[in-house]
């Protein structure tokens, strides 16, 4: 490295992720109160958070690969602040589809989800999460032991997949496959660079 | 034009606000978001436009578009219009029935079906270039279902022409079935013998069948369809974030009028 201290290291660095990761919320919350969302501000919004929660989700699993790749050690530091952003998305693109579709009414959200298969894959990846979420803090990896703690957060990838695929799967009612065409193949080649980084450490 | 006396034809929900229905819309040679067709279909040229009507007809012929709008007198006609994708708004045409145009060129007897096609044009449509449907966009119904009164040929609505996003110069309207049935820009009309393999149908046969009738009962693969978002519902400052969704009416809501061209028939099987 040419500069003594990374950059990455700055005190300024994680306030300045925190406020990134908050803008695309923001941005939705000033879009809904300025009726910029369009005719149907429920759909606009349930889908934004979504959209977000799955971008957060795919940064998350960038760390890793940038971080060998450009030997940044300093960029672990995100990981975490990224993942758990990732899940307040995907919280929130839940609660804004329980409340504003179902009007939180739980009947007929199970009803709902056992219609769509495609949000009980959504579902599905949701409650992955939570396990993860929960043993976010330090604490919990001392608990658990870093090796336990680190299988358990294996669970991110297939978290990814099923967000994936619950995305594929709403778009191809409409034959709309390009965003999730995109998503799923840059997913493939985090995923694939992992396979490939492991093949040639042995 | 001046109300319409078919019955059925003047829905009595208050109609969806304009600029609504003029920015979410549903017309992928434009491009796939609902606010894509406003954005890039300005693009579109209306005239000159002619119509071929032609098939299973004694007299084939094409329509200029100036011929069209004379051909009878333009009514107002208020209109529930329910998409696949779970939403819906109320909407005032002006048209008038397409049993008009099609008695003009005589349907023999073979003519047991109405295959619509619209225009594809990569220059004037950017979405055109992209596969996402095989163009052009296809769309078909029985004989008797484009017969009846209430399938109407569309060219204006709230009292003005079509925006060229909700189909200019002229489109089809079938208040009872999902919004896809009715074509937009339509360049030709064919009577046939054969019921026609509409885009839809080609692209998900079995999520998308030939009739696609409004049908609470009968959910898509992908959607529950007992019922609806109505666009504007409750829309404070919040734009009907907190609106309740509605039941999903039969036929959409059209059962008396429409019912009896289905008398008998499994409408799980043919949906």
């Amino acid at each position: 490295m040419l500069l003594k201290r990374p950059l990455l290291l700055h005190p300024a660095v994680k306030p300045l992720a925190h406020a990134l990761c908050a803008l695309p919320l923001l941005g939705l919350v000033a879009a809904l109160l300025t009726q910029g969302l369009g005719a149907n501000p429920a759909e606009a919004l349930i889908r934004g958070l979504g959209d977000w929660g799955l971008r957060g989700l795919l940064l998350t699993l960038a760390i890793t690969p940038l971080r060998v790749t450009f030997h940044q050690p300093a960029l672990l530091r995100l990981r975490r602040l990224l993942g758990l952003w990732s899940f307040a998305y995907v919280a929130l693109h839940l609660t804004a589809y329980a409340w504003f579709d179902q009007g939180l009414v739980l009947q007929d959200i199970v009803r709902d989800v056992l219609k769509r298969p495609f949000i009980l894959v959504g579902m599905l990846a949701f409650l992955l999460m939570l396990p993860l979420a929960l043993t976010s803090v330090n604490a919990a990896v001392r608990a658990l032991g870093g090796r336990r703690w680190q299988a358990l957060h294996r669970l991110v990838y297939g978290v990814a997949a099923l967000g994936c695929l619950h995305f594929w799967w709403m778009r191809s009612a409409k034959n709309n496959l390009a965003d999730p065409f995109f998503y799923a193949a840059l997913l493939a080649l985090l995923l694939g660079w992992r396979l490939w980084h492991r093949w040639r450490q042995r | 034009g001046s109300k319409s006396t078919v019955p059925g034809a003047l829905a009595l929900d208050k109609p969806t606000a304009q600029r609504d229905a003029t920015t979410y819309n549903n017309f992928y040679e434009f491009g796939t978001d609902k606010s894509d067709p406003a954005e890039n279909a300005h693009t579109l040229r209306t005239r000159p436009w002619t119509v071929s009507v032609e098939g299973e007809c004694l007299k084939p012929r094409t329509f200029g578009i100036e011929e069209l709008l004379k051909l009878a007198p333009m009514e107002e006609r208020i209109y529930r219009l329910r998409c696949v994708e779970g939403w819906s708004m109320v909407i005032p045409w002006v048209g008038y029935s397409l049993s008009t145009l099609l008695k003009q060129v005589e349907p023999t007897g073979k003519a047991k079906f109405v295959e619509f096609v619209t225009l594809a044009d990569k220059t004037q449509m950017p979405g055109v270039r992209s596969g996402v449907l095989d163009w052009p966009y296809l769309e078909g119904l029985r004989l008797d279902e484009a017969q009846h009164p209430l399938s109407l040929l569309g060219f204006g609505m709230y009292g003005e022409l079509l925006p060229n996003q909700n189909g200019a110069p002229l489109r089809l309207v079938v208040p009872w079935k999902y919004g896809f049935k009715s074509g937009k820009s339509l360049v030709k009309i064919r009577l046939t013998e054969k019921p026609p393999i509409t885009s839809w149908m080609a692209a998900a046969p079995r999520e998308y069948g030939f009739f696609s009738n409004v049908n609470p009962q009968v959910d898509h693969p992908r959607w529950s369809q007992a019922t609806e978002r109505r666009i504007g519902d409750d829309a404070g400052p919040l734009g009907g974030l907190f609106a309740k969704r509605r039941p999903t009416l039969m036929f959409n809501g059209y059962a008396e009028q429409v019912g009896p061209l289905y008398a008998g028939m499994d409408l799980r099987r043919f949906f």
